[in-house]
């Protein structure tokens, strides 16, 4: 029902844009994002019921929870851990329109920026770097890297646009990067369209052969209307095409692609990397760090191999080479290889059973399960442990913590 | 019990909410902001919220102990630090939901037993959630030698450690270290962390390493080349050809 609304607002949102051409319009553009009076439902008599929010936005989290583990709870699938992800962002004319406020280039740049950190807490031994098309050509932002600010910040330094956008360049320049990495790493690539065109100088169905035959996984996320190339790219390398109905339907979609996607059985070669475990320098000792070139006093760490000084982690040392990370940084992406099962929801024909333990407050955080009235609230259940629990932890369990208390404060035999 | 009462004392809308951990199982025993607290008989001297903290705890021991009569004797006696931290966090995401005015949390764990490796990775995922759920850690531990575990939450999470030298005074160093809260810790000189080793040890030998070999599949960590991931059973250097099964994920040992 939301997307009704969203789709409803788009098109009556081009239609005013369209019609005010001299005037400035703000009248109607201050309603287009605010028609609450949309949002309200009535019930049988005519009378406004008030809206029931917290039912719905537990519907949505269960349904896309379902979505995500129909396949991978049955048996555990090996997911690409070590990932390292291309964000193509088009910087075209058709970046500038306005139909997201205030323009496709801000929303997308800002929902990138928290794109790159959730990313980077959700995998914190993979590496991102960023390309932008302009003028029909692509130009690659930042290198491979994995630290979150030199990327957010090289970003917002340059956004400006202009020109035509061009899908195959794109994928040639990607390409011709992520060639060069090992064999265990995922090779992605996350391309953020706004364009209807693509103005290329070659046959871009070749490119997307080369790009399938190296294994790549290409995914899309369109701001305008759905192409068919972009369909036929992802189809074959095996990636997500999805089109944006509005700026929070975007921000959903783009953080799709933060949790470690499935591995593909072929394209998974097992591998042992050779990574350090550095210790932090000792209080006081002064060297000069090998990342900005200059001299620092304690508080750094020591690369096993080489002795060279770095200031953070996880990073690669830049004199031998060597992946340094810390044991956190591994313990960072454990949820991911042990998830926990989804909490069933409690029926109210099942709350009448004989054998079923009154409780009356959720384990997690001891609010009352009971609405006033003594009717009983929508809650869920833990299958392993039976606990009961309201839906706010459940939503905090199974998106943030990966932890059920009840499981966890019982004796593993 | 004068420690509790002297953080409530501090503020009018501080909260306090005790959990007890024990071998078996976890559980709230002290919440100051639930009404029922406020009833109970008067018991002589002590008043009724005392009293009751003291009767619930008594009780929680009793249940424990009551619990883990039929096991067998174990080797490590640890207790169940990632339950209590769970049921502690999911307090807190109650306490942000409660509106504009909620009082900074923190979690303090008061732990004399050792650390239980199995746990590992569900502390992990505690710490990280409270990382980002901006929660520090507090933790003051009182067993033999030092806690890995408890010394990793408060280095990753912005707490402080502290291990006494001398029980006796060990309200002294609560209210001294802990009872701040936390706009005023940048102003106090609170104990130092003497640096947390962060080093893993790998699943061979236990012992830590400095430079080691990492499975892609499943992160395990190796001090020497294999040709197989015992954790995972990958062969290494060719691709896989089904999915790995569900057993051979269990975990061992912790990386301190």
């Amino acid at each position: 029902m939301a997307n009704n609304i969203a789709e409803k607002r788009r098109q009556q949102e081009e239609d005013d844009e369209e019609e005010d051409g001299d005037l400035d319009g703000w009248g109607e553009r201050n309603y287009a994002d605010e028609r609450s009076w949309e949002a309200l439902q009535e019930d049988e008599s005519g009378l406004l019921r008030p809206l029931d929010n917290k039912a719905m936005y537990h519907a949505q989290y269960r349904r896309r929870l379902r979505s995500l583990s129909t396949a991978s709870n049955s048996q555990r699938i090996q997911k690409g851990l070590i990932r390292f992800l291309y964000i193509v962002l088009d910087l075209s004319r058709a970046a500038s329109v306005m139909d997201f406020r205030p323009s496709r280039m801000a929303v997308v740049a800002k929902n990138v920026e928290a794109f790159i950190r959730e990313f980077f807490d959700q995998n914190p031994l993979s590496q991102i770097a960023l390309v932008i098309i302009k003028d029909g050509v692509a130009y690659s932002l930042t290198d491979l890297g994995g630290s979150p600010e030199s990327h957010v910040k090289a970003l917002m330094a340059k956004l400006e646009c202009s020109g035509d956008s061009s899908l195959q360049n794109a994928l040639e320049l990607v390409h011709e990067y992520l060639d060069q990495i090992p064999s265990y790493g995922n090779r992605e690539v996350l391309i953020l369209y706004s364009a209807l065109t693509t103005c290329d100088p070659g046959d871009i169905m070749e490119t997307i052969q080369k790009c399938k035959k190296s294994k790549m996984r290409c995914s899309v996320i369109g701001l305008s209307a759905e192409m068919f190339i972009c369909k036929h790219l992802c189809q074959e390398t095996g990636g997500l095409y999805s089109v944006a109905l509005d700026e929070s339907h975007f921000k959903e979609l783009i953080m799709e692609h933060a949790p470690p996607p499935p591995a593909i059985a072929e394209f998974a070669i097992a591998n042992l990397i050779k990574m350090g475990f550095p210790q932090r320098a000792a209080e006081g000792s002064i060297s000069i760090c090998s990342c900005h070139k200059e001299c620092k006093v304690g508080e750094g760490y020591i690369c096993p191999r080489c002795k060279a000084r770095v200031c953070e982690l996880p990073t690669e040392c830049r004199i031998c080479g060597l992946t340094l990370v810390s044991s956190p940084h591994l313990a960072r992406s454990y949820h991911h290889l042990f998830p926990i099962t989804p909490f069933d929801e409690v029926t109210p024909s099942r709350q009448n059973e004989p054998h079923r333990r009154s409780q009356k407050t959720c384990f997690g955080c001891q609010q009352g399960l009971v609405n006033p009235g003594n009717k009983p609230s929508l809650h869920v259940t833990c299958p392993k442990c039976k606990q009961y629990f309201c839906l706010d932890c459940d939503i905090y369990i199974h998106e943030s913590l990966h932890n059920c208390p009840g499981c966890e404060s019982l004796r593993a035999s | 019990m004068a420690f509790v009462n002297s953080i409530l004392l501090l503020n009018q809308l501080n909260q306090v909410v005790v959990i007890a951990s024990g071998y078996n199982t976890c559980d709230y025993i002290y919440d100051s902001s639930s009404d029922a607290s406020q009833l109970g008989p008067e018991n002589g001297k002590m008043p009724s919220l005392y009293s009751n903290l003291l009767q619930k705890l008594e009780d929680f021991m009793i249940k424990d102990e009551k619990l883990g009569k039929d096991q067998s004797q174990r080797a490590i006696k640890s207790s169940l630090l990632s339950g209590s931290m769970s049921m502690a966090l999911c307090y807190i995401q109650r306490v942000f939901r409660s509106g504009p005015f909620h009082p900074q949390p923190r979690i303090l764990c008061l732990q004399g037993s050792p650390d239980g490796p199995e746990q590992y990775v569900a502390v992990m995922n505690a710490i990280f959630s409270a990382q980002r759920s901006m929660v520090p850690i507090d933790s003051c531990y009182v067993g033999a030698h030092n806690s890995a575990f408890l010394q990793q939450a408060s280095y990753i999470t912005g707490g402080v450690y502290v291990k006494p030298q001398h029980l006796d005074g060990l309200f002294q160093y609560l209210t001294t270290v802990f009872a701040t809260d936390l706009h005023s810790r940048s102003f106090i000189q609170l104990p130092r962390p003497a640096g947390v080793d962060f080093r893993a040890s790998c699943f061979c030998h236990k012992t830590t390493i400095d430079m080691g070999y990492i499975c892609s599949v499943c992160l395990s960590i190796f001090c020497n080349h294999h040709k197989k991931c015992s954790t995972c059973g990958s062969v290494f250097g060719q691709a896989q050809s089904d999915t790995s099964s569900a057993s051979d994920l269990k975990r061992k040992a912790p990386e301190t």
